[in-house]
């Protein structure tokens, strides 16, 4: 994973539109949150190999960064991005970590089921 | 001493900190160790640091570090059953058959796995409870001795304190093997590890189990 470089992300997100698309989405608090410390909350959802398709979406921020997509009927949006892959051509795959390199959320988009 | 041990756990990296030293020594004794991993812990948060996995390349990733656990161990029967990580808990009706089959075809001595509803997460209790539900439907002579761990909060209040603890000091090395082979997972504490055997056998020398008694 490399840090996240706007133009490289907005590139990959305009050659993703108007398209059908598999997307996971995720956002975790980590199953242990609690149990390490009884005021934080548990909370984790992902959603995986849905079928969307947007019109436009773009990076936002100065990083930690946003993406929001726009759908026909909707919108998708993530905020804390951090990380890409940066070997992937085709699909775009990005996480935010937080500040002891542990998964926060992530937002993955391909033309090919993950 | 135990001849056909059955250890059933649903992330790769559950067998490091608990149970590797138990394990370690049933293998040097003679026993056979089956260790049925439920999936490949694909929604796991570490990543290593700074991260080096994603989302995509996790699974492959881990699936290595617990072959590599397993080598330090020496455990030569790994299942890995093909669940998906968060979901254990919603697939319990394949999670029963996979146990039944397992303990028809291991006919295991004795069974390790996660204490149900003492071990914080879902698919640890959810894994302990087709355990402990599929060993219930056997007939009480054929049932195997159970051993489980526990560490929720306030899990000694609920279940009282464990009642087999093992000395595991000769084995901490393979112990440490076993933790730090679950790179993506352990990065962070490896620097911890670089212990002396004193030092090591002191934090990891112990495990502890509770006996399940089937009321």
């Amino acid at each position: 994973m490399q840090t996240i470089h706007p133009p490289e992300i907005q590139r990959m997100i305009d050659g993703l539109k108007d398209q059908d698309l598999y997307i996971h989405l995720e956002m975790t608090s980590g199953a242990y949150a609690a149990h390490r410390d009884a005021s934080r909350h548990p909370a984790a959802n992902f959603i995986s190999n849905a079928v969307i398709r947007y019109a436009s979406g773009s990076i936002q921020g100065s990083g930690p960064y946003r993406v929001g997509l726009k759908t026909e009927k909707g919108w998708i949006y993530t905020e804390g991005l951090t990380h890409y892959e940066e070997t992937e051509k085709e699909r775009l795959i990005m996480a935010g970590h937080d500040g002891e390199g542990k998964l926060v959320v992530a937002l993955q988009l391909s033309r090919e089921p993950f | 001493m135990e001849r056909r041990v059955l250890v059933v756990l649903p992330h790769p990296d559950d067998e490091a900190f608990g149970i590797s030293g138990t394990l370690s020594k049933y293998v040097q004794e003679g026993a056979s160790v089956t260790y049925a991993c439920l999936t490949l812990g694909e929604m796991g948060r570490n990543m290593g640091f700074p991260p080096f996995a994603s989302r995509v390349t996790l699974p492959s990733i881990r699936k290595q570090e617990l072959e590599a656990s397993c080598a330090a161990i020496g455990i030569r029967d790994l299942r890995m059953l093909g669940f998906h990580d968060k979901t254990v808990e919603f697939d319990r009706e394949r999670l029963d058959s996979c146990m039944e089959e397992l303990l028809s075809e291991l006919k295991p001595t004795l069974v390790i796995t996660f204490y149900p509803g003492y071990s914080v997460h879902p698919d640890h209790d959810a894994t302990g409870a087709s355990v402990i539900e599929s060993i219930r439907k056997l007939p009480e002579a054929d049932r195997p001795l159970v051993y489980c761990v526990a560490f929720a909060r306030g899990h000694e209040e609920a279940i009282g304190k464990p009642d087999v603890i093992h000395d595991v000091r000769p084995f901490v090395q393979q112990k440490i093997a076993s933790i730090t082979s679950h790179r993506s997972q352990f990065q962070a504490v490896v620097g911890e590890m670089k212990l002396s055997q004193q030092e090591a056998e002191e934090r990891f020398g112990t495990e502890r189990f509770w006996t399940y008694t089937f009321a």
